[in-house]
């Protein structure tokens, strides 16, 4: 059951009593034409708002599979900004239907807050960066640092655990967001500034001076970004995870947004399957036969968002690294379409 | 309802419109409201907790915390218990309250009597600051104070006072007093710290302080005790001071008011107290051991600290309650008839006696009130740490802990005991006060 | 000098008058008598010079002459970002020497309105807005052409604002909620207005049509039957927009100075009321009345308003059976509303208690009812003591409307520090805290200028 109040800000308190009532996520998003995706509040290249007031990133990307794949139309998006702390209420409560943003897979909130992560659409890690005039080469040399961390996320348990295991001491800073770290990190308030190391490289791209910088080698922890739903529905977790994965497979074949028209031609079975030319895909999930056609055509494979929003010629700046195809070195790797 | 119940029974008519029964009737109405309310609420929370598999009570209290508390005055490790983090929050909660409340009325007094001068650049500069800072959000302020400091040197290059003072953006560091013996280190210990702070830091210690054998082991511990043993000299001499200072004031006054002669009684109070301690423990030869802040690695080791993210949350905090603690005084100043200024004059009171004697007292009346409510504010407002990541009860209990043990409902309900057992410790503190200044009539 | 005075000058003949000594008078005699007329006093006005001296060249330094201020692409990248604002420093390096308002320039649109401009609607708040000054200028002031006119504007206002901003249809029920208000209020405020008798009907069956939806509404939820859809069938689930159609424009939309504006006028309309009927609770002689109106006061007025906006956000979805969604900007604005509700019934109880007791017992000898007695006599007067209070709570509310950005809604604040985190704008902090300072020192410094202008004009009306 699904009810809605407030919509009208003022009176509608009453529109309780006229509610309609379905079953599924699925049929809920389509009888709203719209789907509600919870996001981050702002992460650079994962998801802010550009100078025109639209939401893009890597993680908005995966909103924008979703809704191209259920309701033909990536545009059909509300994005809700979600703080760290109210993210899982947010989902929990049906506030969204889904969440996109950075945030780690684990045990406990797979199975203890009652959550479905359906895929990794960036693997992560968290590291530290420290100016260069420090003259450390290693984390184990940062006994006695001040360190700063974002709270609110598994960075500050990571940091505790590490320092603890080796036997040293540091004081944390600890801010709402990346970009107070940043600001904190410049003005020398800390000598380390730890977070996912994407996150890292990210920020030091933006410094003036990105050269006297460097991210020390150690990784301590793994990082598993990737979108989650409630548990329970299961048609609609299929359906979130194979609009990314549909991403994923058709940048292992090659078909790209500009050449997604052609490809329909082409022969490869895995491709025919993938846009709906062969087979009943669509129908299973309970979408249009074309639907991974239209997350392609109108949002683009994954090297094409990674490209667009956090690689090598953004701002961003960042490397394939893990995040590069099972088949170039990295461990993307998308189950097979068949 | 209210004021027609008391015009007692109405005149013959229907049993309807007796108030009374009108009264019971509308009471029965709101209270069965309410609770109805109230168990819709818990019934669906209950439903919806078991829903999402979150178990109900206070026992993650006694788990371990998984995450340090720093940057604040107590830090706890990650392996105690969420219990030990929310007493940190607590502490530091606390600290920044009653500090905040000290310099905010000091400021405050102080600006809203400038803003009376009758210097026209002093009066019109504090009204500029009163202006512009209260008509600014709290939490702007707590930010641009943030950015002010973080601008300061870092640790190596930190400003000195003395070799004894040092201020950089992480903390501000003094000379840390030890009274009492604190046992030098054991050898388990010595090796203990050697494991801890690596050969090259320890050495530098053992440096800092003069020798293997001045290492206090209180150095070893997080907390260190400021009194060791033999200490007891100190607190018992100050009571002692104290209790003296009190009899002393009843003395002069009854003496002032039978002979009319004066004593300079403040600054006898302010000498004793101060004084006599200190003389009690050097005369007892009771240890005091005074340890020095030192640079060793990244950061200052030892010495007493304050660090920068509360120094921006007072900061802020303190100047923008400042702005309407000034108001308050003038209001109560400009209150009192400028009669009683005359009249103070003509019996011969100096401009500072008249104000001390007769004018502050009378004013405080009018004052008192409206300062309980900017304390309250204060104190409320503080709550904002988090966006400096000054460890407080919302940052620890309400933040982190919440986060990760899920248990909302009852990190927000121990965050709000916290705040409203201070406005409640706050407001009968105020209210006590209130009572002993106000006027007596017959 | 009396010995030395002759009888003629004293009669005010003899002697030419001699000009005043030069340092009395003139710029000379202004800073003898207000800067230095002692030492004390001098050592204020040098600390104060030193003071200006000291803090006052670094920020016209930063804030305007060192400033980059226009979006042009400098750096000819092809867009205009936080690179067009560097200046290249003695060491060789590209760093930001003053303040680079291009940020505000070119975020504008979102620090005004939001998201609302992605569909192009911006027209909408624009002239929300300029309605918003039309509606409040007869209730601030006495002497504005058209008052009567624009009073009637005034009580429309928040109607024509909630479509104009929202849009969409509604469904029939919150349509006859929601405008069945102004029906119902109408002939309380206008005694002679035309039809007042029917009016009037309206206004006693409204809270009845109120209780019986709510009741609906519960019995709906525990029990899947509802009164009000089976009596009215296709015609309870029919939407229709009761003013011209508007597109609907989702408040996940509304952000920016737009959204700070919402919020504050919401608190202020609906926490006047709502504080008022507090007040009266906690005078009540109801002991139950008045003991849950203290402790909803004092619990409200006793924690920070962001553990209230927490509970909002992690608990408030507890309250509710599965299913049920409260939109994020309703369940701040109950927040608020409910905050500064609880410090405003303590402005008004100020004033009650102001009331002499021989008024409240003229009202009962009039045998009015405690509601007409309240409205026609209490109230009046101790509202009207207590307009200054008021004013200085509606100050306090409109600041605390930062605080919505710790549960993630993009007030004007929150937008600009969005505006931050974007990568083309990253480490422009300063900037936009300080725009959204002087936005925020405009508005509370004109309401409290506003408010001391009042509490002059009320003063003098009392004068004996």
């Amino acid at each position: 059951m699904k009810m809605k109040v407030g919509t009208l800000v003022f009176g509608a308190a009453i529109g309780l009593t006229a509610a309609a009532a379905n079953a599924t996520t699925l049929e809920d998003v389509v009888a709203r034409g719209e789907l509600i995706c919870g996001v981050s509040t702002g992460v650079a290249g994962f998801a802010a708002p550009d100078d025109q007031g639209n939401w893009s990133g890597v993680d908005i990307d995966v909103c924008r599979a979703v809704a191209a794949a259920v309701l033909g139309d990536a545009s059909k998006v509300k994005y809700v900004p979600t703080t760290s702390k109210e993210r899982f209420t947010a989902l929990q409560s049906g506030e969204v239907d889904m969440l996109s943003r950075v945030t780690t897979w684990t045990f406990s909130r797979d199975v203890g807050l009652g959550f479905e992560f359906v895929g990794v659409n960036y693997y992560d890690g968290q590291g530290f960066m420290v100016p260069k005039a420090l003259g450390v080469t290693s984390a184990l040399q940062l006994d006695g640092a001040t360190v700063c961390v974002q709270t609110g996320t598994t960075t500050e348990l990571n940091l505790a655990d590490y320092f603890r295991a080796n036997n040293m001491e540091y004081s944390a800073v600890n801010v709402e967001t990346a970009d107070e770290s940043r600001e904190n990190y410049l003005s020398g308030a800390c000598d380390v500034y730890t977070t996912d190391s994407s996150a890292l490289a990210a920020a030091r791209s933006t410094f003036d001076d990105p050269s006297a910088h460097q991210i020390l080698p150690e990784i301590i922890s793994k990082e598993p970004l990737g979108p989650l739903v409630r548990h329970g529905d299961a048609q609609w977790g299929d359906i979130v995870r194979w609009s990314f994965n549909a991403m994923v497979v058709a940048e292992e074949k090659g078909v790209t947004q500009g050449n997604v028209d052609d490809m329909k031609g082409s022969n490869d079975p895995e491709i025919q399957r993938l846009l709906g030319t062969d087979g009943d895909m669509g129908k299973q999930l309970g979408l249009s036969a074309d639907w991974a056609y239209q997350v392609i055509s109108q949002v683009g494979n994954y090297g094409e968002s990674f490209e667009r929003h956090i690689g090598v010629n953004t701002p961003i700046g960042l490397e394939r690294g893990l995040n590069q195809l099972w088949t170039k070195g990295g461990i993307l790797y998308s189950p097979p379409m068949r | 309802m209210s004021v027609s119940s008391t015009t007692g029974e109405t005149s013959g008519g229907s049993w309807l419109y007796d108030p009374k029964v009108r009264s019971i009737f509308a009471q029965v109405v709101v209270v069965g409201s309410v609770v109805a309310l109230f168990y819709f609420i818990i019934h669906n929370t209950a439903v919806n907790l078991e829903k999402r598999g979150i178990a109900s009570g206070f026992d993650f209290l006694w788990e371990p915390a998984r995450y340090d508390v720093t940057g604040g005055f107590l830090n706890v490790r990650s392996t105690q218990t969420h219990w030990d983090a929310f007493m940190a929050g607590l502490l530091n909660t606390f600290i920044v309250a009653v500090f905040g409340c000290l310099a905010a009325t000091f400021l405050g007094v102080v600006m809203g009597v400038l803003r009376l001068s009758k210097n026209w650049l002093v009066s019109k500069l504090a009204a500029v600051y009163v202006e512009t800072l209260r008509n600014v959000p709290v939490l702007l302020q707590i930010l641009f104070w943030y950015g002010v400091f973080i601008l300061m040197p870092k640790p190596k290059q930190s400003l000195a006072l003395f070799d004894m003072f040092y201020f950089n953006n992480r903390q501000f560091l003094g000379p840390k007093v030890f009274f009492g013996d604190t046992p030098a280190l054991s050898a388990a210990e010595q090796e203990a710290m050697i494991h801890r702070m690596g050969e090259v830091k320890y050495n530098k210690l053992v440096e800092a302080s003069g020798g293997v054998e001045n290492v206090p082991a209180a150095l070893a511990e997080s907390v260190k005790p400021v009194f060791g043993t033999g200490s007891w000299i100190l607190p018992v001499s100050l009571i002692i001071a104290i209790v003296g200072v009190v009899l002393f004031r009843r003395w002069a006054k009854k003496r002032q008011e039978n002979s009319g002669e004066q004593l300079p009684v403040f600054w006898i109070s302010a000498g004793t107290i101060v004084l006599f301690p200190i003389l009690c423990v050097l005369l007892s030869g009771t240890a005091v051991n005074v340890q020095y802040p030192e640079l060793i690695g990244f950061n200052f080791v030892g010495g007493a600290s304050i660090p920068v993210a509360f120094m921006a949350l007072w900061f802020a905090l303190s100047t923008y309650t400042a702005t309407f603690v000034a108001e308050i005084v003038r209001a109560g100043i400009l209150a009192v008839n400028y009669g009683q200024t005359e009249a103070s004059f003509a019996l011969g009171l100096r401009s500072g006696q008249a104000m001390r004697l007769n004018i502050l007292p009378q004013a405080l009346r009018v004052i008192v009130p409206p300062l309980t409510s900017q304390y309250l504010n204060l104190t409320k407002n503080s709550s904002l740490a988090l966006v400096v990541g000054y460890p407080d009860v919302v940052g620890t209990i309400g933040g982190i802990t919440l986060n990760q043990t899920g248990q909302a409902v009852e990190c927000i309900v121990i965050t709000m005991a916290v705040y409203l057992f201070f406005s409640l410790v706050i407001s009968m503190f105020m209210n006590w006060y209130n009572k002993r200044i106000a006027l007596v009539e017959r | 000098m009396s010995d030395t005075l002759r009888p003629e000058d004293q009669l005010g003949g003899g002697l030419p008058e001699r000009a005043p000594p030069p340092s009395t008078v003139g710029i000379q005699g202004w800073m003898r008598e207000n800067l230095f007329s002692g030492p004390i006093n001098s050592i204020g006005t040098i600390v104060a010079i030193g003071i200006i001296v000291w803090l006052l060249p670094g920020i016209l330094e930063w804030a305007i002459f060192d400033a980059t201020f226009v979006g042009v692409d400098a750096n000819g990248d092809g867009s205009i970002t936080r690179k067009d604002c560097l200046v290249e420093n003695a060491a060789g390096l590209m760093t930001l020497e003053g303040a680079c308002w291009v940020l505000v320039y070119v975020r504008w649109e979102q620090l005004i309105y939001g998201f609302y401009g992605s569909d192009g609607s911006i027209w909408r708040p624009t002239i929300a807005f300029v309605g918003l000054l039309l509606a409040i200028a007869p209730l601030l002031f006495d002497k504005v052409p058209f008052r009567r006119a624009l009073l009637w504007f005034a009580f429309a206002f928040p109607f024509i604002a909630v479509w104009l901003l929202g849009g969409g249809e509604w469904k029939l029920s919150s349509v006859l909620v929601f405008y069945g208000l102004i029906v119902a209020i109408l002939p309380l405020l206008f005694d002679k207005m035309p039809g007042r008798e029917i009016l009037l009907w309206v206004t006693k069956i409204y809270p009845l049509f109120i209780a019986f939806l709510l009741f609906d509404a519960i019995l709906d939820t525990l029990l899947g039957f509802s009164i009000w859809n089976t009596l009215l069938g296709p015609l309870a689930v029919w939407e229709f927009s009761p003013l011209p159609a508007l597109a609907e424009v989702s408040t996940h939309k509304w952000g920016g100075l737009m959204l700070t504006i919402v919020i504050g006028m919401v608190g202020i309309v609906l926490s006047l009321p709502i504080g008022v009927v507090l007040a009266l609770g906690r005078r009540s002689t109801m002991p139950a009345v008045r003991l849950l109106c203290v402790i909803f006061i004092e619990f409200v007025r006793g924690v920070p308003l962001i553990t209230l906006l927490f509970m909002a956000s992690n608990m408030l979805p507890l309250f509710f059976p599965e299913g049920i969604e409260l939109d994020k900007l309703v369940r701040a604005l109950v927040v608020v509303v409910a905050f500064s509700a609880a410090y405003m019934a303590e402005v008004v109880r100020g004033g009650l208690q102001a009331i002499p007791k021989g008024q409240y017992e003229a009202a009962d000898a009039m045998a009015l009812t405690y509601w007409k007695s309240m409205y026609l006599i209490i109230l009046p007067q101790a509202l009207k003591i207590v307009i200054p209070g008021i004013v200085n709570s509606f100050i306090g509310l409109f600041k605390d409307t930062t605080l919505v950005l710790i549960i993630g809604l993009f007030d004007i604040l929150g937008m600009a520090k969005a505006a931050v985190t974007h990568a083309n704008w990253i480490g422009l902090a300063r900037e936009a805290y300080v725009f959204v300072g002087v936005v925020y020192f405009i508005f509370c410094f004109s309401m409290s200028r506003y408010s001391i202008w009042l509490e002059e004009k009320l003063n003098t009306g009392h004068k004996r």
